[in-house]
């Protein structure tokens, strides 16, 4: 029969959450890495016993550990995360140049062909690959030193690249999104790439629809349509049907479009996921109501999802990492929250339980569906 | 031999139980302690001090025989109570955070 495993990435450890393809009765194993801040940890789809996790902290830096037996145990791997060639400048906050300082990983996104290929998206915003099975760690520097670099700014989190999305039929093609660069491709493996933000308005710069600058959340494609991206942004819920190349807004009737994750159903391409939170300055689902909303049209028409949700005083949020879907014929969907509660719904979306409720706060959430 | 204590994350990180036990060639300073331990605990290496640089991470001190030597002193000569084993070498995590 097959099962589920949810990887879960907290402010102080990791947790892995394992239940059959009826996703009722959950077992929870961790803290892994406890008291250590895991923004990520990331399955392999070419061998779902080998997991990648991104430990760090203010005190001792970037750890990687990684598992071959799907969570058992687990290696730390390589940590030397240095950028190629010349380093530069960004923008600082007040836009005087800053150079490029690693800081933490945020994203690992693993192979759909080979478990030992993961990309690593890291701050300050650059991408890194491995192919030894994160031994060493390559930088893509064309990313980092695009003519445009100069001008990225970090986001209030930091200048981070939080988003690695690849098109497994291409393997020349990678997606990124940056905190608050925006969004870029590359057609050639990350040798060269390209600011894919033309559609994106953003009132907070000066010019709104700037080759980059945009503040992207978090960018997410169907497997079986790689031409089609769905963006959560700072504001705003955008869609490409061109790989990026324009962006058309799709937020439709949603109650308020600021939010971070966004999700796509494993069967259904058209049928989308977000957490509306109210506010850039109040980070908390509007009225104290936290609603998963659904759209089956790829977005523009939106319901609100609410059943096992809680309806009153609920003032959490969720991340940009911490929404997934799983892959079993009736497809489940994860989010977890800052309060530390991890919800899944076994139905698309339609009822939804809490696995666990008093983790510390998620920072990420993976699924992994088992043979 | 030299005898360093390590904050607890990083005992944990290096699998070692209380204190961690270093051969270490004369003249002993504080780089080569760090040197030998990061031979020794190949997982420990960018947690105390930059890779690369070599710069000691903020959030750590270097205490030898209740002074701090964190500032500037890496290739100084560690004295006899640390080289004999004596005393050890205490590498310490800043009591911060949440």
């Amino acid at each position: 029969m097959r099962s589920v495993r949810v990887l879960v990435g907290t402010r102080k450890g990791a947790f892995l959450l394992t239940a059959d393809a009826q996703r009722r009765n959950w077992t929870v194993d961790g803290p892994h890495f406890g008291g250590w801040e895991i923004y990520h940890v990331a399955g392999s789809p070419a061998n779902p016993d080998r997991l990648y996790a991104s430990q760090s902290s203010g005190w001792f830096g970037q750890i990687i550990q990684r598992s071959d037996d799907g969570g058992r145990t687990w290696e730390p791997a390589g940590n030397q995360f240095v950028y190629q060639g010349e380093t530069g400048t960004h923008q600082w906050y007040d836009g005087t140049p800053h150079p490029w300082e690693f800081k933490r990983v945020w994203h690992l996104e693993a192979s759909p062909h080979d478990p030992d290929t993961v990309y690593a998206g890291v701050e300050d915003a650059a991408i890194f690959r491995s192919t030894d099975g994160a031994r060493t760690w390559t930088e893509l520097p064309g990313l980092r030193q695009h003519s445009t670099g100069s001008r990225w700014q970090p986001g209030a989190g930091g200048m981070c690249l939080h988003t690695i999305v690849l098109d497994p039929g291409d393997p020349n093609r990678l997606y990124v999104a940056i905190s608050a660069a925006g969004a870029f491709r590359s057609d050639d493996a990350g040798e060269t790439w390209r600011p894919i933000n033309r559609g994106l308005r953003s009132e907070f710069l000066p010019e709104q629809e700037a080759e980059v600058g945009h503040c992207v959340h978090r960018i997410a494609m169907h497997p079986s349509r790689p031409r089609v991206l769905f963006m959560q942004k700072h504001w705003d819920v955008m869609r490409s049907d061109d790989a990026g190349d324009s962006w058309r807004e799709v937020s439709g009737n949603l109650p308020v479009d600021f939010g971070f994750p966004i999700a796509v159903h494993a069967h259904e391409p058209e049928t989308i996921y977000v957490v509306p939170i109210k506010s850039d300055s109040e980070h908390f689902p509007p009225e104290g109501k936290l609603r998963v909303y659904r759209s089956r049209t790829g977005g523009t028409e939106w319901e609100a999802l609410t059943s096992g949700l809680p309806q009153s005083d609920c003032y959490v949020n969720v991340l940009r990492d911490a929404m997934a879907v799983d892959g079993l014929e009736e497809c489940g969907i994860y989010f977890g929250t800052s309060g530390g509660q991890v919800y899944v719904s076994p139905n698309g979306g339609d009822d939804w339980h809490c696995i666990v409720h008093n983790l510390p706060p998620v920072l990420s959430v993976e699924v992994q569906t088992l043979p | 031999m030299i005898r360093v204590v390590l904050p607890a994350h990083l005992r944990t990180l290096a699998r070692v139980n209380g204190e961690v036990f270093l051969a270490v060639p004369d003249p002993v300073t504080i780089r080569r302690v760090l040197d030998a331990l990061e031979a020794q605990f190949p997982m420990l290496l960018g947690t105390i001090r930059d890779a690369v640089t070599g710069q000691r991470r903020p959030f750590l001190r270097f205490f030898v025989c209740a002074e701090d030597w964190s500032h500037g002193a890496e290739d100084r000569p560690l004295p006899a109570a640390i080289c004999t084993g004596q005393e050890p070498l205490i590498i310490l995590g800043a009591i911060a955070g949440g």
